[in-house]
């Protein structure tokens, strides 16, 4: 029997997301590097290229390597307030539902990229795009929902496991990486065909699948395995 | 019926790999008490006080808190204890009330009781400036706001009294001191002034119990030993 | 003896036999291939080295899901084990892999193959596990921490094979289909008896090294039994559970 007054795990989630937007507001430092990070990549690439446009697979590719490495900036960040100010002591011993705190922050990781890929996509389609991005929103939100719910969860499981290690910024990375390839490869496949200069627009049944799937299963097994890493 | 003691324990071992940081640790602290932990650093009192409020699992033996034992029953009791340790568990860049309302809402309490428990400890005015700009004195006194939020049966204090003033202090004791009527486990660096708070008084010494007792029968020779 | 010695020269015996057939029958038995040649050969060894390894790894997820769910040591000692063998045995896929291709392709890596670069991503994510467990200093956290991972990525093994499956054309030789394979039946029965042998080995070094640990863990609970906790050093820090 719980508390009755005790919140119910939705609520909690939603108590401690609201505590990490409103501490990211304070503090403004992860998602300012995650933007600037993306913007200065594709400055990179637009020198890196012999080209003035890049279209189709290889503009996927950028956008997609590109997300990843400033999500990994936000990864790499997600727990520390909780390590170094004490957190996680406040959250433990409240009488909640511990995997609130796993949807919390992946919530939370969620909406900063969110908040990156509205800045970072417009700029993209300006610095580096060929085609214009207008009718290709549609498939390339749906794509760009599907990866970051990956990245999300994922994040959020490889964070969790990292904040507690001595190593902690370089654990992080090395781990959620090779996990996060095939979410990698589902989304750029994904949007090759969206971002193609002749092309449709919208992307293969095939992928917007794999990376439907992959997202459930990890989901799950996130879900799963959370409690473990809390616990002592 | 009788009421279940407030603190029980039976031969409690708790393991950090290989070695052992309690060992057979056993006693019965009765509703209302105050149970007085002394010993060296890294004698076990910490580790006893995280064990005792659900933050760690204790390896072997039986743990019993407000009648429930731990760890199964550990979320069943977490929302009636309430810990002050070293940290304050305070996000150092939001404002006291914000920290205060955090933790309220994680233990579905209202926001009344934010206000009511800043104003009696004079925090008011303050209470809307980001922590890390605040003096220890003062996240001392948040701090003990936010134990004692949910009104807890059970209250573990680690040093409770370290960077308050006297005029701090008054403020406080009704809130954690004896007068508060709850169930308390209280460690101190100075053992005098714990003794005179404790109704039993517990001394560790290197995970060891050396002594279970009254705090009348602890001679200075045994609290010499303890710390020597 | 300890549960893992019984029974250990037995099998070792029957791995070294297993293994001693299996190389006769590669050498003696199995036909020279039209294409490849000699080098073909290698298949023998380098094909049931990696299905013993991704097997490996699987395995030490599910050890790890029993440690997280007894939270009795042996278990972690194992999926350790299993773990670590299966990266040995990974790191010999890859090398007699290499071997092949560059033999029979002319590279040492092609990265148009979908199994090969499935193989490397597996490696990689496995390669972090030792590091991992390095930097956790607590001893019980690190086996909790270790099981998580090991579940997690043990499933993550299959997931990613059929991810990046659907992503590439198939240039590395695909002799196993899910129907049963289109091997003549000298070289099916070579291979079985090759895939037999080194599972075996799998299985016996597991066993040595589990036999190993657990009797130094034995030793030590002894010790400190017979002749007090300060008889016994503790532990340095390190990645192995013991």
């Amino acid at each position: 029997m719980r508390d009755e007054r005790a919140p119910g795990p939705w609520r909690t989630a939603l108590t401690v997301l609201r505590k990490d937007l409103l501490l990211e507001l304070r503090g403004f430092e992860t998602l300012p590097a995650m933007v600037l990070f993306a913007l200065t990549t594709f400055v990179i690439f637009h020198f890196g290229f012999a080209r003035d446009t890049i279209d189709g697979q290889l503009a996927a590719g950028v956008l997609t390597v590109t997300l990843l490495f400033a999500a990994m900036l936000g990864i790499n960040r997600l727990f520390v307030a909780e390590r170094e100010q004490g957190g996680f002591d406040a959250f433990l011993l409240a009488p909640v539902d511990r995997t609130a705190l796993l949807v919390a922050k992946a919530l939370a990781l969620g909406v900063f990229l969110v908040v990156l890929e509205v800045i970072a996509v417009p700029a993209f389609g300006l610095l580096l795009l060929g085609p214009s991005l207008g009718s290709r929103l549609p498939g390339l939100i749906a794509m760009l929902a599907l990866g970051d719910v990956a990245l999300a969860v994922i994040g959020t499981l490889v964070s969790a496991i990292a904040v507690q290690t001595r190593a902690r910024d370089l654990i992080g990375p090395i781990i959620g990486l090779p996990l996060l390839i095939p979410a990698l490869i589902g989304m750029a496949r994904g949007l090759g065909p969206v971002l193609a200069a002749g092309g449709s627009g919208s992307p293969p049944g095939k992928w917007v699948a794999i990376l439907a799937l992959y997202d459930v299963v990890f989901a799950l097994l996130a879900y799963a395995v959370f409690d473990f890493l809390l616990e002592d | 019926m009788d009421q279940p003691p407030g603190i029980e324990l039976s031969g409690l071992v708790r393991r950090f790999g290989e070695r052992i940081v309690l060992r057979d640790v056993s006693l019965r602290l009765p509703v209302g008490s105050t149970l007085a932990v002394l010993g060296r650093n890294g004698a076990g009192k910490s580790t006893l006080l995280r064990i005792l409020a659900t933050l760690l699992r204790p390896h072997a033996g039986e743990v019993r808190v407000l009648g429930e034992a731990l760890p199964r029953r550990g979320f069943a009791v977490r929302g009636r204890i309430g810990l002050l340790g070293h940290d304050p568990l305070l996000y150092r860049d939001l404002s006291g009330r914000e920290n205060l309302t955090y933790h309220a809402r994680l233990h579905g309490v209202g926001t009344e009781r934010v206000e009511e428990l800043l104003d009696l400890v004079r925090m008011t005015d303050r209470a809307d400036e980001p922590v890390r700009l605040l003096s220890r004195g003062m996240v001392q006194r948040l701090a003990v706001c936010r134990a004692v939020l949910h009104r807890p049966r059970l209250l573990l204090l680690d040093e409770p009294l370290a960077n308050l003033d006297p005029a701090a202090t008054g403020l406080v004791a009704p809130l954690i001191g004896r007068e508060s009527g709850t169930t308390r486990v209280l460690t101190s660096h100075d053992p005098r002034a714990a003794l005179a708070e404790a109704d039993l008084v517990l001394g560790l010494e290197d995970g060891r119990v050396a002594f279970v007792t009254d705090p009348g029968n602890v001679g200075a020779t045994a609290i010499e030993r303890l710390y020597a | 003896m300890s549960i893992y010695g019984r029974g250990l020269r037995g099998l070792a015996l029957t791995t070294v036999a297993t293994i001693t057939v299996a190389f006769t029958l590669v050498f003696f038995y199995a036909p020279l291939d039209a294409d490849q040649g000699f080098v073909q050969k290698i298949f023998y060894v380098h094909v049931p080295l990696a299905i013993t390894a991704l097997c490996g790894f699987v395995f030490g997820g599910v050890l790890g899901a029993m440690y997280l769910r007894t939270g009795e040591r042996k278990w972690d000692i194992r999926s350790y084990v299993a773990i670590h063998m299966a990266l040995i045995f990974g790191v010999g896929t890859l090398i007699t892999g290499a071997i092949w291709a560059k033999a029979s392709w002319g590279h040492w890596w092609i990265w148009s193959d979908p199994t090969l670069t499935s193989f490397l991503i597996v490696m990689l994510l496995f390669a972090t596990y030792q590091p991992l467990r390095f930097s956790i200093e607590d001893p019980e956290r690190q086996a909790r921490y270790a099981s998580v991972f090991a579940v997690v990525a043990g499933a993550f093994v299959p997931l990613n094979f059929i991810a990046v499956r659907a992503a590439q054309a198939y240039v590395h030789p695909r002799v196993l289909t899910l129907a049963g394979g289109n091997l003549p039946g000298s070289m099916r029965l070579t291979f079985l008896v090759s895939l037999i042998g080194i599972a075996l080995l799998y299985s016996t070094l597991w066993k040595y090294e589990m036999a190993a640990k657990s009797t130094r863990m034995r030793v030590r609970a002894l010790r400190r039994t017979l002749l007090g906790d300060d008889a016994v050093a503790p532990l340095k820090r390190s990645a192995a559970p013991l």
